[in-house]
């Protein structure tokens, strides 16, 4: 089946950034201008362009679809498709991408090179949802930390350098760990097709006998070292407690744009990895390291809310949020039913709108103050009402309250994780009693009381720009939060396949060790 | 006898034409012949490289075994004499405005290249010497060429000194090997030197012929020479050493270990991964320091040779074939860093500081672009060339049974990049105090470095068919 309409949604930012590279001369006023509108018509275009895909896809079918193909080097292939699991982080991708263009049309240095940065990010970003072949994924995944990095380093605050080397490190030290996996599989299966193929790696049968590692005995062979090694690179990108420290850096310094991509997709990649490569590929591994993670998402949702509790930076508070956020994440991942991925892609989905909507709030108030101290805020209800009333919706979304998006996928993980492990559940759900407190703590602190500070005197409302970046974010949370369906009906059967066929695998090998124990 | 000749031409040609240049030099025109000389020169190679190319696919033994012209000595042959006629070019202006365009800085880099010619294609362990030590002689030479710098004629004696210390290794295990297989042929060694029976005096031999080759790729525990010559020696020089000599000695490697010892897999796999290890981490670790680009250029090439070894350490055919892959893109990726390095000039002196380079991105946008594609490559980060070529020795090694060695090496990597990052950082990250480096408006060198970034990036698409040539050399190399 040929279909290039995936690729065409993938490089078209690309072109764009291309273009402006060859033919956007100068630095003046016109040339900043022009490249922001151009960046805006393509990734607006690529908006609608997705919508195509989204409309020609078929959720009730469970297979990759759309599948565009190509030979490359080293014998792999260039696959790009979708299935029910990557649709809606694409659709998030593009999305998000003409309203962090929007946010960013107060940059005045580089411009150029900022739109060219952010357009560059996207192709990556789309490449590593719709890539269907190991390598090809691997390329868009660990491509994405070079515009990254220049967003954070060239754009970002102060202490920009630090965050930007850090965060640079830090993923790419887990993310190689990951690519000498990768090899192993190439190894052991011959193929570096992800599905859709006929002979794939979702279908290939990697070996979890038990094996013997320098006299350690490695329970579930093969397949933990291959979870392991891609859970070093997931769970930093995730990020998951005790690997998260470089995200609160790197939100702090960048940009805000920078900060809504990083919270709104990237942080997505890490979801979207476990869904698609260690719980299908690695069904043993999963379930033997699974209750671990299970905890580390439970300490994850606590200590971050209470760190997040004594922050008194804006972004920092948020960012550590996020990490509590995608501790549930993790956990709906892990108790690997129906409920608990479900729940998991929701939830991913939903923090994008929520948290990015979050991020862009703080913006709001950064471009007109320069600060994101809390302290320096205070009564903002009184100046700028239709600010303090967007900011109220989303802190609200940000603590799960039910009819908006964020209640939906807290309460599907938790209902799953109950099901499993009632402790971590009980310990999560304090998590969402803490979120309350420090989302609405925040909320109280810069938004209600009297308008006392002397600089915020004259502090001005959202104008209109700024209103249209929040419409759609508010739209979307809201009709997620009353009719999830939109959602699920899309993900659920995709999400069935992949539940049936982890606990065939995991029955299978546990047949096989206990026939191999009556032989012994 | 006139079909061994034909197999030679390329060497003959190459040599004649040195020797001719030499004796034109020094009779007529002294050093105003060296411009016209330079680009003759660079020519030829580049013609020998495009005739050698384009000959068939054929393995021929000329001189009873002695030369060896087959499709492995082939691909490098092209590689080197591409790198070497890339260099020259590269190298004119700068030394041109230092007096150092002397008619024989083209002659001795010729004569240098007729070496790695021989090196790639010895099918004896004399011709293997032959063509080691005629290399390695005009580039003791050319490394001190700047007679008044008391640096270079350092690098120059210090790097003559090692060598020859190396090349005496290298003797003594060749007289080892000779005297226990009782021939300097490598059809004649392969023969008697069978795995795990090989006798223990043959297993001296190895060792030694092997240390002497890593002093030449500047493998870890060989490497302490490197960084002083790079340093010390003229920059285009240092741009020679960093390219052409390499890629030969790696080929001269592969060819030893596998025509000589290839029945010996088991005995020699476990020294070069030793060497590929430390070479990957000391060249990570140590760059980090440097604040001298030549220098870091010089520990990046240490941890670049250590990739390539783990190609080699793999044992087979697929190992070869990586390690070519990874040899050409190292090539190609350094030309451009070393066009940059050139470019780099304050008030018409030679600038090597890397903190000079801040807020570079400002006043060149496209050199510095350039530069940060071409440090990303380096540093291993897809989707740039470089990647792929990790990539191709990390399967090569972990499908050899070296898991470890890919392991170490992907870690090594991480280390590595910071250094490349560090580079980026000043360019664009910096603030902007400094004052800026010349606008030095040189089409030839801009035009290298530009062409060597947007080869790491359109190259993914398929390599420019560098992928299969290499496939078909290994397989030659390894039956």
């Amino acid at each position: 089946m040929e279909n290039n309409l995936l690729s065409i949604v993938t490089f078209m930012p690309a072109f764009a950034a291309l273009i402006l590279a060859v033919f956007l001369r100068g630095e003046d006023e016109a040339a900043q201008r022009n490249a922001k509108w151009l960046a805006l018509i393509a990734t607006s275009v690529t908006f609608i362009v997705s919508i195509f895909v989204f409309l020609e896809f078929d959720p009730s079918n469970t297979d990759f679809q759309m599948i565009d193909e190509a030979d490359w080097l080293l014998g792999l292939k260039y696959r790009m498709g979708v299935d029910g699991i990557s649709i809606l982080f694409v659709m998030l991708t593009t999305f998000m991408m003409p309203l962090v263009i929007a946010a960013s049309w107060d940059v005045s240095t580089r411009v150029k090179e900022y739109m060219i940065a952010f357009l560059l990010l996207e192709t990556l970003m789309l490449g590593v949802f719709m890539a269907l072949d190991l390598v090809l994924f691997y390329v868009f995944f660990e491509a994405g930390l070079i515009p990254m990095f220049l967003i954070i380093g060239i754009w970002g605050g102060p202490n920009r350098i630090y965050a930007s080397f850090k965060f640079f490190l830090y993923t790419f030290f887990g993310s190689v760990l990951m690519l000498v996996a990768m090899v192993a599989m190439f190894s052991d299966a011959g193929t570096t097709c992800i599905g859709g193929c006929n002979i794939s790696l979702l279908t290939h049968d990697f070996g979890s006998e038990t094996i013997n590692v320098f006299g350690f005995q490695i329970l579930g062979g093969m397949q933990t070292l291959m979870f392991l090694a891609f859970f070093a690179s997931f769970a930093v990108k995730m990020p998951m407690w005790p690997v998260h420290t470089w995200l609160p850096d790197a939100h702090v310094q960048a940009p805000t744009a920078g900060s809504v991509v990083l919270a709104a997709i990237l942080l997505k990649m890490g979801g979207y990895g476990f869904l698609r490569f260690s719980l299908p590929m690695f069904p043993v591994g999963s379930e033997i390291v699974g209750p671990l993670i299970l905890w580390m998402s439970a300490i994850a949702i606590v200590y971050t809310s209470l760190v997040a509790l004594v922050q008194d930076d804006m972004k920092k508070l948020i960012a550590y949020s996020s990490v509590a956020h995608m501790g549930f994440v993790t956990m709906g991942i892990f108790s690997v039913s129906q409920q608990g991925l479900d729940g998991a892609i929701f939830q991913m989905i939903s923090h994008g709108f929520v948290s990015a909507a979050l991020f862009l709030a703080v913006g709001v108030v950064y471009d007109r103050m320069h600060t994101r101290e809390i302290d320096a805020y205070g009564g903002l209800v009184n100046r700028m009402p239709v600010y303090a009333m967007i900011f109220m919706f989303f802190t609200m979304a940000n603590v799960g309250l039910p009819g908006t998006s964020g209640f939906v996928g807290e309460f599907l993980t938790l209902m799953a994780v109950f099901q499993v492990n009632t402790w971590v559940a009980a310990v999560a759900a304090t998590g969402v009693i803490l979120s309350a407190s420090y989302a609405l703590w925040l909320y109280r602190r810069v938004v209600m009381g009297d308008l006392i500070k002397e600089s915020l005197k004259a502090i001005t409302d959202m104008n209109a720009r700024e209103k249209w970046i929040f419409a759609p974010l508010v739209v979307m949370t809201l009709f997620l939060g009353v009719y999830p369906a939109a959602i699920l009906d899309i993900i659920g059967p995709s999400v069935a396949a992949l539940v049936d066929n982890y606990d065939t695998a995991v029955a299978a090998a546990e047949a096989v060790s206990q026939s191999a124990q009556a032989h012994n | 006898m006139s079909n061994d000749i034909f197999q030679i031409l390329p060497e003959i040609l190459l040599a004649g034409f040195a020797l001719a240049g030499l004796l034109f030099g020094a009779y007529f025109g002294k050093d105003a012949i060296a411009r016209p000389l330079l680009w003759l020169t660079a020519a030829l190679m580049v013609v020998l490289a495009v005739v050698v190319g384009a000959s068939s696919d054929t393995t021929v033994e000329a001189f009873n075994g002695m030369f060896v012209n087959d499709s492995f000595a082939r691909f490098s042959k092209v590689a080197l004499l591409l790198a070497a006629a890339a260099v020259l070019v590269m190298s004119e202006n700068y030394m041109k405005t230092r007096g150092l365009l002397r008619f024989e800085y083209p002659v001795l880099v010729a004569l240098s290249v007729v070496g790695m010619m021989m090196m790639v294609s010895a099918g004896d362990l004399m011709a293997l010497y032959m063509g080691l030590e005629l290399q390695s002689l005009a580039l003791y030479v050319v490394a001190s060429l700047r007679r008044d710098s008391v640096k270079s004629t350092e690098a120059g004696l210090k790097y003559f000194v090692l060598g020859a210390l190396s090349s005496g290794m290298l003797l003594y295990g060749a007289s080892l090997v000779y005297g226990y297989a009782g021939t300097t042929l490598f059809s004649g060694v392969i023969t008697t030197a069978q795995a795990g029976q090989t006798s223990l005096g043959m297993l001296f031999g190895i060792v030694f012929v092997i240390a002497g080759l890593a002093f030449k790729v500047s493998a870890v525990p060989f490497h302490m020479w490197a960084p002083d010559v790079y340093e010390g020696a003229p920059t285009p020089v240092t741009a020679f050493f960093a390219t052409a000599p390499k890629m030969a000695a790696m080929a001269l490697f592969a060819r030893v270990l596998h025509d000589a010892f290839g029945n010996a897999v088991g005995d020699w796999s476990q020294i070069i991964a030793l060497l590929s290890l430390l070479s990957m981490f000391l060249g990570s670790i140590a760059a980090i320091g440097q604040t001298n680009i030549k220098r870091l250029m010089a520990y990046s090439s240490i941890a670049h040779m250590g990739y390539a070894l783990m190609g080699l350490a793999a044992g087979n055919a697929f190992g070869v074939q990586a390690m070519l892959v990874y040899m050409a893109i190292y090539v190609t990726m350094n030309v451009g860093v070393f066009a940059f390095i050139l470019l780099m000039e304050k008030d018409g002196q030679p600038v090597v500081e890397i903190s000079a380079l801040n807020m570079y991105s400002k006043n060149h946008p496209g050199r510095a672009a350039a530069l940060m594609v071409l440090m990303f490559s380096l540093a291993g980060v897809p989707p740039f060339l470089g990647f792929f070529g990790k990539l191709y020795v990390l399967r090569a090694a972990y499908e050899g049974g070296l898991a470890w060695l890919a392991i170490a090496g992907v870690i090594a990597s991480v280390i590595g990049a910071f250094y490349y990052l560090r580079i980026i950082f000043y360019m664009y990250f910096g603030s902007d105090q400094a004052e800026a480096l010349d606008q030095n408006r040189s089409a030839v060198l801009s035009g290298f470095l530009i062409a060597s970034a947007v080869i790491m990036v359109v190259g993914i698409v398929n390599m420019f068919g560098v992928e299969a040539a290499a496939a078909l050399a290994a397989q030659t190399l390894v039956q």
